[in-house]
């Protein structure tokens, strides 16, 4: 026969090692230097979005301008309104990018990872006004 | 080795049962791509009751077998990057044997995250995933904290098991 012991909840949390609150510090600090660079590098407003397919640049359209983008014959449809660029349509099954939330400001980007779509915000000094092929 | 056969075959059971479950789960934090990452719950418990090159290979079948049933190319994929990371920094954290249940798990967590990043960089060939990098290293943190709890109460109560010889 078996001994079965019942166990009661309520034990505590686990007992962590000196080692482990170290661990989470670290992870911590990088991931505060990791947000704070990408803050101070990033201008506060993108005027233009970029749109890539598999790392090449399709186009960049001005964000001051209303308009729906067709990326990529079709799988994915962007939609510019109000300053603010939004994913409204793709066919992958997941989603995501269509969830995502809307970009407006420098270096924010929407990512459909199955159909290798970037949209991401640039400012118009850096993208350069010759890119545009809209 | 019957029963060695045996606890296998549960432990991938309960991972695919979990990868199952997590698939129902609408959980939308708001953070794309970000899960709980339950089925790695059965893979820190394996970590402490099996040899390192037998969770190896449990998180390898697993997610093959859950990218095919719950999920397509491209989970499998990312799956495997994060899997394989994850694990192998797990097991190297644990021979230190400095660190416990939680702490392990929260690097396998990051790492795991850390992987998919990899990946994703590679896949869409830019770097401006690279902004995603701290949601997802704070994300791993949290989630690995959980898990790591959870294994922590569960590897309490099954001590009798051992399938380390």
């Amino acid at each position: 026969m078996k001994k079965f012991t019942i166990y009661l909840a309520g034990d505590g949390l686990p007992h962590m090692k000196k080692q482990d609150i170290f661990l989470i510090f670290i992870i911590l600090v990088i991931a505060a230097c990791a947000y704070c660079a990408h803050y101070y590098i990033a201008p506060p407003e993108g005027n233009y979005v970029e749109v890539k397919v598999d790392g090449v640049i399709e186009g960049t359209y001005s964000l001051s301008e209303d308009q729906e983008i067709v990326i990529n014959g079709g799988t994915n449809v962007l939609k510019i309104e109000d300053g603010k660029a939004k994913m409204i349509e793709a066919d992958c099954p997941d989603q995501l990018c269509v969830h995502q939330k809307e970009i407006s400001a420098a270096h924010e980007s929407i990512i459909c990872l199955p159909n290798k779509v970037v949209v991401q915000t640039v400012t118009g000094n850096e993208s350069g006004i010759d890119a545009m092929t809209n | 080795m019957k029963t060695k056969v045996g606890y296998y075959g549960i432990f991938l059971t309960l991972a695919l049962i979990l990868s199952y479950v997590e698939s129902l789960l609408p959980i939308q934090i708001g953070i794309p791509g970000v899960k709980l990452g339950l089925a790695n719950l059965v893979c820190v418990v394996a970590l402490y009751k099996m040899r390192g090159k037998e969770v190896v290979i449990l998180a390898i079948i697993r997610v093959l077998l859950a990218g095919f049933i719950f999920g397509n190319y491209f989970s499998i994929i990312y799956g495997l990057a994060g899997a394989i990371l994850s694990v192998f920094v797990m097991i190297g954290l644990k021979k230190t044997e400095k660190f416990s249940v939680p702490g392990v798990s929260i690097a396998g967590g990051v790492s795991h995250n850390m992987g998919q990043l990899i990946v994703a960089v590679f896949v869409v060939q830019t770097y401006s995933v690279g902004y995603y990098f701290p949601v997802l290293l704070v994300a791993g943190l949290v989630t690995g904290l959980l898990i790591g709890i959870c294994a922590n109460e569960i590897l309490k109560r099954i001590t009798h098991i051992n399938m380390k010889n």
